[in-house]
């Protein structure tokens, strides 16, 4: 598949922002930090930037943004649809957190601010799976066909919510910083495990659609000798990333690097000298190679039909 | 089953690959009431179009046993059509009367996921109207009822100048498509995903006679003529016209 960058990073933004969120959860569900502090709804605003740029980033993929409204008509069938539904449900339930505590509304209660963020936490929940569904769900897409994907979005999205959420905490209220630290430590571990399973899936899956089965035609030996045309083509742009295979390894080397080792020992480098620069730095570089990542993620996906359109002539 | 399934039935064993499908579906679509196919660039260095149907050609084999198959390809209207259920809006939709899948230009977001939720390839974006397009069996056609019975196909099909394109109710087990297929052993492109195109091919077939030795000579042979050739007059012609003294 050829890789949008607006959907690069409409995946990835959110899921920073779904991090943050899950991370500003957690520590008012522990009651580490009294509610109303600035570190809830300053925290709900830097989540709710990262959605809200995630939004706009995915209204490039659309050739006719101004109908986007019309994508929430068919959830009972389309995973596009449920998503389309649950991010701005999640941004509000994230605005209304934010709201709450900068109120001063009471933490408990029907109204209160951990019944919110509990629903938010339901919506964050659902929107990681619609999100990774999306993918998951194109069952001839064999590199996104499995439970991998789904577990991968939602773990690439916690670590790099809680790398920043690291960051946040370390200049606001610094006594977080390192069991937040180590709660991104472990889900960026996590996410290496699953994303190294899925690569040895991946390694080893074995195309179902051939030229033959293409075709029809019961023979070992089939080379395309014509696609039918000697332009380019939609079926030529959107579904060949056209790189070789050397910078495809190099991109899978760059964020293999750039997503686990690098922000880890950034991360145990800030804790070590107190220095919330570094902290931010191992969330931006985090974060570069999670654009990488997803940029493969794209790019290795092999779409049945290039077996079509393999010869100009 | 029982709801009509519009379909076309392509007889690779006659397709010559001379892409007069391809144009007549471009020429007709293009003028249609839907709008344009668009092109970009089209007589510049690197055209670029909006096509519904293209011809493919294929070679099967290694040389000398070759064999070129001209493939034509186009929206196969599954059954069970992929690209349908993931369409967020429901532009994208499959007709109940006709089996037809359709895409409703005024609905569709340009999101291209269809695209990428159909394996065979068929859906194109056209550039310049930024909605996803795709082969209608030229609905806009074949329901016209101030076309002549005979013109009420698609444009690829009157098209055809060797009849390797067939049209019709593939649900219906009389009609020329269905018998087609029963008869030359047609068959559906991957049918490893569950699609179920409603689009078949017939393969391609070589015709043989098969002569065996007692055909041209009996085994018992009693007055030892079998086999002896006919000898025409000095004057007449042979059997094929030549003369053979």
């Amino acid at each position: 598949m050829h890789p949008a960058w607006s959907v690069i990073f409409l995946t990835t933004l959110i899921g920073v922002g779904q991090g943050l969120f899950t991370a500003l959860f957690a520590v008012q569900a522990l009651d580490l930090v009294p509610a109303g502090a600035g570190f809830y709804w300053a925290g709900a605003v830097l989540a709710l930037l990262f959605l809200a740029a995630g939004l706009i980033a995915s209204f490039f993929h659309l050739g006719h943004p101004e109908r986007a409204w019309r994508a929430v008509a068919m959830w009972r069938t389309s995973w596009l649809s449920r998503e389309v539904i649950v991010l701005p449900a999640f941004m509000a339930c994230v605005f209304g957190y934010g709201l709450g505590h900068a109120l001063g509304w009471p933490a408990s209660g029907p109204a209160g601010t951990l019944a919110i963020g509990a629903l938010g936490i339901v919506l964050c929940a659902a929107l990681f799976v619609c999100t990774a569904m999306i993918y998951a769900c194109l069952s001839f897409l064999q590199e996104w066909h499995s439970p991998l994907t789904v577990v991968n979005y939602v773990l690439f999205g916690c670590a790099s919510g809680l790398m920043l959420a690291t960051g946040f905490a370390a200049l606001v209220e610094p006594h977080l910083a390192r069991l937040l630290a180590a709660w991104a430590a472990g889900l960026t571990l996590a996410a290496l495990v699953t994303r190294a399973a899925s690569l040895a899936r991946n390694a080893r899956l074995k195309p179902k659609s051939t030229l033959q089965t293409a075709i029809g035609v019961k023979h070992p030996r089939i080379v395309q000798t014509s696609q039918g045309f000697m332009g380019g083509s939609f079926n030529t742009r959107e579904f060949f990333h056209g790189a070789s295979d050397a910078f495809l390894r190099s991109i899978k080397w760059t964020f293999l690097v750039a997503v686990f080792p690098v922000p880890l020992a950034l991360l145990g480098a800030g804790l070590a000298w107190q220095t919330p620069a570094l902290l931010a730095l191992a969330f931006l570089v985090q974060y570069a190679g999670l654009l990488a990542e997803r940029w493969f993620f794209f790019a290795q996906a092999n779409h049945p039909q290039n077996l079509y359109y393999q010869r100009i002539s | 089953m029982s709801t009509k399934q519009l379909a076309l039935v392509i007889d690779l064993n006659v397709c010559v690959g001379c892409h007069a499908c391809v144009t007549s579906c471009k020429a007709w679509n293009t003028a249609g009431a839907a709008g344009p196919l668009s092109d970009q660039n089209p007589y510049g260095a690197d055209p670029s179009g909006t096509f519904f149907n293209r011809v493919q050609t294929f070679e099967v084999g290694e040389y000398p046993s070759t064999e070129t198959v001209h493939f034509p390809k186009s929206c196969l209207h599954c059954e069970d059509p992929p690209c349908v259920p993931v369409c967020p809006t429901g532009a994208s939709y499959k007709r109940g009367e006709d089996g037809i899948v359709l895409v409703d230009y005024d609905k569709c977001i340009g999101c291209k996921y269809c695209a990428w939720a159909c394996p065979y390839g068929v859906r194109e974006v056209d550039e310049h109207q930024k909605v996803m397009k795709k082969c209608t069996l030229c609905v806009d056609r074949i329901h016209d009822e101030l076309l002549p019975p005979a013109d009420r196909k698609p444009a690829c099909v009157m098209a055809c100048p060797t009849n390797a394109r067939l049209f019709g109710d593939i649900h219906d087990p009389r009609s020329e498509v269905s018998r087609a297929i029963q008869d030359a052993g047609g068959y559906q492109l991957m049918p490893e995903w569950g699609t179920h195109p409603a689009n078949h091919y017939l393969p391609r077939r070589k015709t043989e006679i098969k002569v065996r030795a007692e055909d041209l000579e009996r085994v018992d042979n009693p007055l030892k003529i079998d086999g002896r050739l006919p000898k025409p007059a000095l004057k007449s012609p042979s059997l094929d016209d030549v003369t053979t003294w």
